[in-house]
């Protein structure tokens, strides 16, 4: 499988990275190297094998469902580029 | 203390520190002059002398009153990775320029509470993604050795080569890593350390900063096996913040270190045996294998008949979860956000934010796991991928079933490489460095690296030993007489 630009340019921009026009012939052969790389998996038969989940079989732990932390506005927002009146700021989303 | 103390093992430390012959202060200051002397190394990425000074008194405060755990006192270096409150922790990543965790990561509090130091935060690749440390936002890490008559610049290895650097240098007693593909143990090699990779779930992955969730683990990087088991002890345990940590007890790994492995079985992989591998680290492979044969274990050829395919799988399955982990950085909660033109909405804030803050190789990696996880895909890569490390994993608990104890094999396909050498090369090719450690990771299995030997070019090459799971006692064990046969002492020449 060989990724187009198209493709390239849906992907990054599903990734939500901006990509200039330029550069996504660059980026679809790259991306294109990496995918013939994984098509060794082709080789390999599947037949009957589930795909793993977990690596050590556990089962996840479960709490009770009750607040274990919280009041800590401060600290959440401390680190934000853009925080107001308590809130994360962010460009206007709906028009 | 006639050598300088921050030469010395964690564990002759330790006993120095007890007896009162040295004091954590006196420690501490002799590894900041080192840390500060050893800057052309680039292996710290932020400094924390202040801190490292305040918890050496209060240690010297601990051992004064008598019984203080066995790391109180004990300067260490620890990968950018790790959220430290109030310290710089950005994963060596321009999108987390500027970020302070209000919170402590699992390990750094274990690692405190027993009395550790820490004096700073150690370079890496950016998010873990590197094999040579060459996409860290710091710059290069520098490895200390240096090919014999030839001062061109080596990588220590990546993602952990920041650690690697530090440790082998003597800025630091030991380090903290992290290994997702190899990251420790890799890097280790590369520097002539040890390093072990836990198995998954033996140490809290909380508060560090995430790559690939289901394959991440964080491990000691040091001097000695000795040290690598007085430090994960430490590390491990449960960890009620992460629910893929394992409610086990945690064993006293020194005490494991009998040196006795006398009726035990070593498997030997032949698929290992690539096509293309260096004779001098074949040649290693086989002193190794008699040193554990000559401490009396039994000599066995296994196969894994999948290891060909952990490659590909692991470049499927890990950045199908980094494009998922590094979703959270859309400079909306922390760290880096784009300036935003007239009228530019919350997609482009988004996709520059993410541009300006990701190196190419994240980049890259967000976009291959966007791409197989993507409606029409995903069946073909992503679950594919996972059928086959389910197949990877069968082949060791074959081989473990079979009665083997540990499985030996090659630590790297190569010593160190000179910075800058694989800049024009495919990024298929860096990822070819992790081909004997890759497995371990998607197998969930305990693996360490331990430095076995020099190459003609006076470079360390390691070897690596992988475990059952959860008995990374048994597996330090056989390190510990690899390391004690081997007799490795080597240190760089020191030129920095």
């Amino acid at each position: 499988m060989s990724i187009d630009i198209e493709t390239a340019r849906r992907v990054a921009k599903l990734a939500r990275i901006r990509v200039d026009e330029a550069d996504l012939p660059d980026l679809a052969a790259e991306l294109s190297g990496i995918l013939r790389f994984m098509e060794q998996l082709n080789e390999v038969d599947v037949t009957g094998v589930e795909p793993m989940t977990s690596v050590t079989p556990m089962r996840l732990k479960r709490r009770a469902d009750v607040v274990t932390d919280g009041n800590i506005q401060g600290a959440i927002l401390k680190n934000a580029p853009d925080a107001r009146e308590g809130f994360f700021a962010v460009p206007k989303v709906v028009e | 203390m006639s050598a300088a103390a921050n030469t010395l093992t964690v564990a002759a430390a330790r006993d120095a520190l007890r007896k009162r012959a040295l004091s954590a202060v006196d420690l501490t200051m002799a590894c900041l002059t080192a840390m500060d002397a050893g800057d052309s190394l680039n292996a710290f990425a932020h400094k924390t002398p202040e801190l490292a000074l305040a918890q050496a008194r209060a240690a010297d405060a601990r051992l004064a009153a008598g019984a203080a755990p066995d790391l109180c006192g004990i300067p260490l270096g620890i990968k950018d990775l790790f959220c430290t409150r109030g310290v710089a922790s950005q994963a060596a990543s321009n999108i987390l320029r500027g970020f302070r965790p209000e919170y402590e990561s699992t390990v750094t509090s274990q690692l405190f509470a027993a009395g550790a130091v820490m004096l700073g935060k150690l370079n890496m690749d950016e998010f873990a993604m590197g094999s040579s440390n060459e996409t860290s936002c710091y710059g290069n890490a520098v490895n200390p050795w240096r090919r014999a008559g030839d001062d061109a610049a080596l990588t220590p290895g990546g993602s952990s080569g920041g650690s690697a650097s530090a440790v082998a240098a003597d800025l630091c007693l030991a380090a903290t890593g992290t290994d997702t593909g190899g990251s420790i143990r890799q890097p280790a090699a590369f520097a002539g350390i040890v390093g072990i990779k836990p198995t998954y779930g033996r140490v809290s992955r909380w508060g560090i900063i995430a790559f690939a969730s289901s394959l991440d683990q964080a491990g000691p990087m040091t001097k000695t096996v000795r040290d690598a088991a007085l430090l994960l002890g430490t590390m491990a345990g449960h960890d009620p913040k992460d629910s893929t940590s394992a409610d086990l007890p945690v064993p006293d790994f020194e005490a494991a270190l009998t040196g006795d492995i006398r009726c035990k079985t070593i498997g030997i992989p032949r698929e290992y045996r690539m096509d293309g591998m260096p004779a001098e680290i074949e040649a290693l492979w086989a002193s190794g294998t008699a040193m554990l044969k000559d401490a009396g274990a039994r000599i066995v050829d296994i196969s894994l008949p999948h290891t060909k395919y952990a490659l590909p799988a692991y470049y499927v399955i890990a950045p199908a979860e980094a494009s998922s982990n590094l979703a959270r950085y859309d400079g909306v909660r922390y760290g880096h956000r784009a300036k935003l033109a007239q009228g530019d909405g919350i997609t482009e804030m988004y996709e520059k934010t993410r541009a300006e803050g990701f190196g190419k190789e994240v980049q890259r990696r967000v976009m291959i796991g966007t791409y197989v996880l993507s409606a029409g895909f995903y069946d073909a890569y992503y679950n594919r991928a996972r059928k086959v490390r389910a197949l990877i994993k069968r082949d060791f608990d074959l081989a473990f079933a079979a009665g083997v104890d540990a499985i030996l094999t090659p630590a790297t396909p190569s010593s160190a490489f000179g910075l800058g050498e694989m800049a024009d090369a495919d990024p298929v090719e860096m990822y070819l460095n992790d081909v004997f450690t890759v497995t371990v990771n998607l197998a969930g299995l305990p693996g360490i690296a331990v430095p076995v030997g020099l190459d003609a070019k006076g470079l360390p090459l390691g070897l690596q030993l992988i475990g059952r799971p959860w008995q990374e006692a048994d597996l330090l064990n056989h390190a510990y007489v690899l390391e004690r046969a081997a007799g490795f002492v080597a240190k760089a020449p020191k030129w920095w």
